[in-house]
């Protein structure tokens, strides 16, 4: 072995392991300290004992822990599949042939920017006091009550403002994809009379389904963390209804007393994350393949 | 002749729609903005009380706010946290990426890689008790350890960006720089550190929004050191605007206004940052 290949194999070793220990002290460590926490009663203080699978076992019992999962996975599934549809459709309007294409590309990226907690704030006071009044103004009385303190629909407004941060986000990807598909395709597809609904379907849809990958992954791992709009629009409520996971593991955990009851809830919710986003992947590159 | 007529008629429509959409995003900002400079005594219950402009511009309710939420000094956390943690991001994310992405042939290496990059499907809620904990035995519960703990969270994302990059980049560069004597350490901040500036300024630019808007981190982490971020400002002070809704909205446009100007100024560098880290 020559000199020099022994100094540029110690030199990436010297690279690696103080990065290396930084990445194991921060992740790998709590990762672990977290899974064992999910072994005993801890209250985040004090003396804790180990408790074997309890926590696991009341977790599957535990009524608002199931409300939680469910209110996720319903928020994290229709707000993707409305953000996806809302995205395509202002990509495809934006990929067209306008003027000042720069402009509104850019207006519309401007949701995506914004921190969340406080576009959150914002809109908490316009469901609460510009809906009701528009309702009262128009008489519709359906929404003369602001929709964040109805347990039943207070999802909706969740939902309303991830998809107004995510659509900004998901359709700058969709220009992304929609510029890989060369103008020839078009006139190509256009001679056997695919144009409208037909040229979607057939023609630019099948080509960007990378990018339409890529945003099912993003939404979904994204909307099912969600947590600072929860902590701006409803502190989880009315009567518990829109705890997401992370809200509810970090309440109850962090303050509540449920240190190591919330460990295996995040252990558990850990495992969720990487079976959907395992699955995700293996899903999309096989559909890849099929191109 | 014909065809760019229609495709001009229909394209008037596309523009019509795109401007009416526009007001989904212009409206919050606008009401924001009303709401911001008005007094409470000009709030009324009817939307016209709410939404009008209002009478007098007056920068008082932002005076305010910036005494009630301890602006000036979120502000420079912020700054500092976000600045230093692209800075750190930047020298030790490329490095680890040039490493990893130069030693695909070793297992070791292969494995440092999965091992790393395999972090990016921890999410925070397993991990933010067990670190609010170490932090607080290590003495890192202050903004010092924020800016560790994005330098671990954003390393898996980071690493496969620039290892990815690397591939682009071929060795011959590196070894042309061995016959004249250089060490690799030297080798790659002169050649190959300068050459992955497009993925620094995506780099930069993803991680610069991500640490900007982050609430869960320093709440988790800085609670107990009396410090803010510029959103964690908002939350803590949340209580103390009460019902005066002037107020907060003066101390929500304040905290939007940085990354308002930022978006301003770098639009086509925050675009491509971003599209390129989702793409790639």
């Amino acid at each position: 072995m020559s000199k020099h290949e022994n100094e540029r194999k110690r030199t990436f070793l010297l690279i690696t392991i103080p990065i290396l220990a930084l990445f194991i002290c921060f992740n790998t460590i709590p990762l672990i300290r977290g899974a064992m926490y999910s072994f005993t009663n801890s209250r985040g203080f004090g003396s804790h004992d180990w408790v074997g699978l309890r926590n696991y076992i009341d977790l599957f019992s535990d009524a608002r822990v199931g409300k939680s999962y469910l209110f996720t996975i319903k928020l994290a599934l229709v707000t993707t599949v409305v953000v996806n549809v809302l995205s395509l459709i202002l990509a495809l309007g934006l990929n067209s042939k306008i003027r000042a294409k720069g402009f509104f590309r850019g207006a519309y990226f401007l949701p995506n920017i914004l921190g969340a907690l406080v576009v959150g704030y914002i809109f908490n006071y316009f469901f609460t006091y510009i809906v009701p009044a528009l309702a009262d103004l128009t008489g519709i009385q359906a929404l003369g009550s602001s929709i964040l303190s109805s347990p039943s629909k207070a999802w909706i407004g969740v939902m309303i403002v991830c998809a107004w941060q995510a659509i900004a986000m998901n359709t700058i990807i969709y220009i992304s994809g929609l510029q890989t598909v060369p103008e020839d395709v078009y006139e190509a597809g256009g001679l056997d009379g695919a144009t409208g609904w037909k040229q979607f379907k057939h023609l630019t849809f099948p080509l960007i389904i990378p990018f339409f990958s890529i945003n099912m992954v993003l939404c979904v791992k994204n909307f099912l963390m969600v947590f600072d709009q929860i902590i701006a629009l409803t502190k989880g409520g009315p009567a518990q209804s829109t705890e997401s996971i992370s809200y509810l593991i970090y309440n109850n955990g962090m303050s509540g007393g449920q240190f190591g009851f919330q460990s295996a809830n995040a252990v558990v919710f850990f495992i969720v994350i990487v079976v959907i986003s395992v699955a995700q992947m293996k899903f999309s590159s096989s559909k890849e393949e099929q191109l | 002749m014909k065809n760019t007529s229609t495709v001009g008629k229909s394209n008037k429509t596309v523009m019509v729609l795109l401007i009416l959409g526009l007001s989904t995003i212009i409206f919050p900002l606008y009401m924001t903005v009303v709401i911001a400079f008005k007094q409470p005594s000009e709030m009324t219950n009817s939307i016209s009380g709410i939404l009008s402009l209002p009478k007098v511009w007056s920068l008082d309710n932002f005076r305010e706010a910036m005494e009630v939420t301890d602006f000036w000094n979120s502000l420079k956390n912020s700054l500092l946290i976000s600045g230093l943690t692209v800075g750190l991001s930047i020298l030790i994310h490329s490095l680890m990426g040039y490493t990893l992405g130069r030693n695909k042939s070793s297992k070791f290496y292969n494995f440092v890689y999965l091992f790393i990059v395999s972090g990016m499907f921890v999410p925070f809620a397993i991990l933010m008790m067990p670190l609010a904990k170490q932090t607080a035995e290590m003495g890192l519960a202050n903004w010092f350890g924020v800016i560790l703990l994005y330098v671990v969270f954003y390393m898996p994302m980071n690493v496969m960006l620039y290892s990815g990059y690397l591939t682009n980049i071929p060795l011959a560069l590196e070894e042309a720089a061995r016959v004249d004597g250089a060490s690799t350490w030297l080798t790659y901040w002169k050649i190959i550190f300068p050459i992955m500036r497009p993925m620094h300024a995506t780099v930069a630019v993803i991680t610069a929004l991500a640490v900007w808007n982050d609430v869960m981190t320093p709440l988790i982490i800085m609670a107990g050191s009396s410090e803010n971020t510029l959103p964690l400002a908002q939350l803590n002070f949340q209580s103390q605007f009460g019902t005066n809704y002037n107020l907060a909205f003066a101390s929500y446009l304040l905290s939007l206004i940085p990354i308002l100007v930022f978006y301003l100024i770098c639009q086509k560098q925050i675009l491509n940052g971003v599209v390129n880290g989702a793409v790639k």
